[in-house]
């Protein structure tokens, strides 16, 4: 054990990490597409508004050397992309599932337009905080190197669950989500409260894209993200629009996405790609499993289009 | 402006002849249903010339290479219609299933799986004649693009699962699928820098339409989509499914069986796309490896929007759209724009044409009020 080869253990372990560290996109965009959804509107655009954050994170961490202006101007990005769709959703008869496609398609283009001299240069990533320094076991170690991020987006669950639950401003948005005639008979613009919430959620899914190009894997390129965004957008769903579910779940999902490398990495090569695609395997299975055709799911907001 | 035009039209209508009026009342829709999509893309158009115009590009080079690359020469035009063919046809995964009021975006997935199946039964009929040869990859095609979408419209309908979202999941598990079959089981040796599974063999090609470059798989897309209008627009059954999309409750109250045209018409929409995908294997790629996940399947979901889900308008939009792809070669070398310009075009397109939504009935020379 002393020499660091620690045999299958690094299975495991390389699932912990991975819970730790690939949750955190699913944890940002889920968390944001709650907030999304609980106003009553669905943005299936926080594909794009992922890569679009991971790019621009990328790239202005390359020119001013800080990741942390990366992170924001990540975050300014989503909150952009998040306007264009509710305002676009803002004008009537227009169908919210519809330009969040349109917008996943956009806002990969335009990553990849913008992102072509980016892929060659190394930006200043992210610092990780060392929370395995007790051990002398290296995998232990890389399991436990643990982003800032991921604590802000763990810290943001309970304070979204709390928010939702006691704010004059969480009433306001479920409010909008539930009964939009009640939200405007109080006086309040429903427009408005979803323009707020779809820009909000797109920031936060902004930033979880910043953690894809500054962390984990840590670079930009176009195969950066493969349907993570979509993923998190379902996650919410059999999360019941509950941000201390979304947390658990992004857990859940960042082991399982870990599952394959972590299996190449002990020797087991065979099914690889089978392995690679075990988020959206398990993300399907807990649809068929969860949703029922008899009832509206309990926890759905009212308003929600794709719910009904 | 438009309240002006249509009080103007209505001081003629008292002098003139009222036919002009009547044109209107009776077209006014019909010419909206052109007039709005047009506007929008010529929207989108101007926009991303001015996108272009922030990198220093003149947009003027941009609509001429644009029309050049597409449409200036036989030569562009033989490589549009190329494009377009599978288009049509994973255009009509989409629409399809919108005339039940389902917004599938899954095409991507039964294009991968039509190509693999449509591969297999090649390869397990080698030595067969080439028409049996062909017939075989056509059925598979179809069959395996087929149930693949089927499975989304099932999940919907006996589980409740959003098909939107289930459909896309469906891609990234077919793109597995494909990649572990083609680096795996399926694998010729010989292909070492790019896994391909062992080529289906020169005879059984399809080969192209005599005169042209084009392929026959245009005249497959093309039979598909006037075979999708007839069946939604002039039979019993696309009634039904129109029905069923307009008011699920009446069309269960009128008795109409809900879940067979839910699962017939995913069956049909994933069998285009999948038709896709031999089209694809048959007459352009010869095998299967990862260069098939090329995209077709996600800009026909735009094709299919800006058609407004109308199998005979998918047509004309598939060969616009081929057109703006195989304009994309010419954009890279001449203005050296990125690969990807496409994309971003396709996507101001497509967000322009959904704003355009609201504009209709809204056109106040068009409504032809008297």
């Amino acid at each position: 054990m002393a020499d660091g080869s620690i045999g299958l253990w690094t299975v495991p372990l390389a699932v912990l990490g991975g819970a730790i560290r690939v949750s955190t996109p699913f944890l940002f965009v889920s968390l944001g597409e709650c907030i999304t959804e609980r106003s009553g509107r669905i943005n299936l655009g926080l594909e794009g508004t992922l890569v679009m954050g991971a790019m621009s994170a990328y790239g202005i961490s390359y020119l001013t050397g800080s990741p942390w202006l990366g992170v924001l101007a990540a975050g300014i990005t989503g909150a952009l992309l998040g306007a264009l769709h509710a305002g676009i959703c803002s004008l009537p008869r227009v169908n919210d599932v519809a330009v969040g496609i349109a917008l996943m398609l956009f806002g990969t283009g335009l990553a990849f337009y913008l992102g072509k001299p980016l892929i060659e240069p190394t930006a200043p990533r992210l610092p990780a905080i060392d929370f395995g320094w007790w051990s002398d076991i290296p995998q232990v170690r890389a399991a436990l190197r643990v982003n800032v991020l991921f604590l802000i987006g763990v810290a943001l669950a309970p304070i979204l669950y709390w928010a939702f639950r006691t704010t004059r401003w969480g009433l306001l948005l479920r409010t909008a989500g539930e009964s939009s005639d009640a939200a405007r008979a109080m006086g309040h613009s429903v427009l408005l409260i979803r323009l707020r919430a779809t820009m909000v959620g797109g920031f936060l899914a902004g930033i979880g894209g910043s953690f894809l190009s500054l962390f984990y894997p840590g670079s930009w390129n176009e195969g950066l993200s493969s349907g993570q965004g979509i993923t998190a957008v379902a996650l919410v769903i059999f999360a019941r629009w509950d941000p201390l579910l979304c947390l658990w779940a992004s857990l859940a999902f960042g082991g399982a996405a870990a599952l394959g490398p972590a299996l190449q990495s002990v020797g087991v090569t065979s099914g690889y790609h089978l392995f690679n695609a075990a988020p959206y395997i398990l993300t399907l299975a807990i649809m068929i499993i969860t949703c029922s055709p008899k009832r509206t799911l309990t926890g759905a907001p009212a308003e929600l289009s794709i719910t009904r | 402006m438009t309240s002006e035009a249509a009080d103007s039209a209505e001081a003629v209508g008292t002098i003139a002849p009222t036919a002009d009026l009547g044109f209107l009342r009776r077209h006014g829709g019909t010419i909206e249903y052109v007039l709005i999509p047009c506007a929008a893309l010529a929207g989108a158009l101007v926009v991303f010339g001015i996108f272009v115009m922030l990198f220093g590009k003149n947009p003027l080079d941009l609509y001429f290479y644009m029309y050049y690359g597409a449409f200036g020469t036989w030569f562009s035009w033989q490589n549009t219609l190329t494009r377009a063919a599978p288009l049509i046809l994973t255009a009509l995964c989409t629409a399809l299933p919108a005339q039940l009021g389902m917004v599938i975006i899954g095409g991507e997935g039964a294009l991968l799986i039509g190509a693999l199946s449509a591969t297999s039964a090649a390869l397990l009929l080698q030595g067969m004649p080439p028409l049996v040869v062909q017939i075989a990859m056509v059925v598979a095609g179809v069959i395996g693009g087929g149930l693949w979408i089927m499975l989304a419209g099932a999940l919907r309908q006996y589980r409740g699962v959003n098909e939107t979202i289930s459909s896309l999941l469906l891609v990234y598990i077919a793109l597995a699928i494909l990649n572990h079959l083609v680096e795996g089981m399926m694998r010729d040796p010989a292909s070492l820098n790019k896994p391909s599974t062992r080529e289906i063999g020169a005879v059984n090609m399809i080969g192209s339409i005599p005169g042209t470059d084009v392929h026959w798989g245009l005249v497959f897309g093309l039979i598909a989509a006037v075979a999708a209008y007839i069946l939604i627009y002039h039979t019993v059954f696309g009634f039904a499914a129109r029905v069923a999309g307009g008011n699920i409750r009446a069309a269960k109250i009128v008795g109409l069986g809900v879940s067979k045209l839910i699962l017939t018409i995913c069956f049909l929409a994933g069998g285009a796309a999948g038709l896709a995908g031999m089209v694809e294997v048959a007459a352009v790629q010869g095998r299967t490896n990862a260069n098939l996940a090329a995209g077709y399947g996600f800009t026909g979901i735009l094709v299919a929007f800006l058609a407004r889900q109308n199998p005979l308008a998918i047509i004309p939009v598939a060969i616009l759209l081929g057109g703006i792809s195989a304009s994309g070669g010419l954009l890279q070398r001449r203005l050296g724009l990125p690969d990807a310009s496409v994309l971003v075009l396709q996507g101001i397109i497509f967000v322009f044409v959904l704003a355009s939504d609201a504009l209709y009935g809204r056109i106040g020379f068009l409504k032809g009020k008297s």
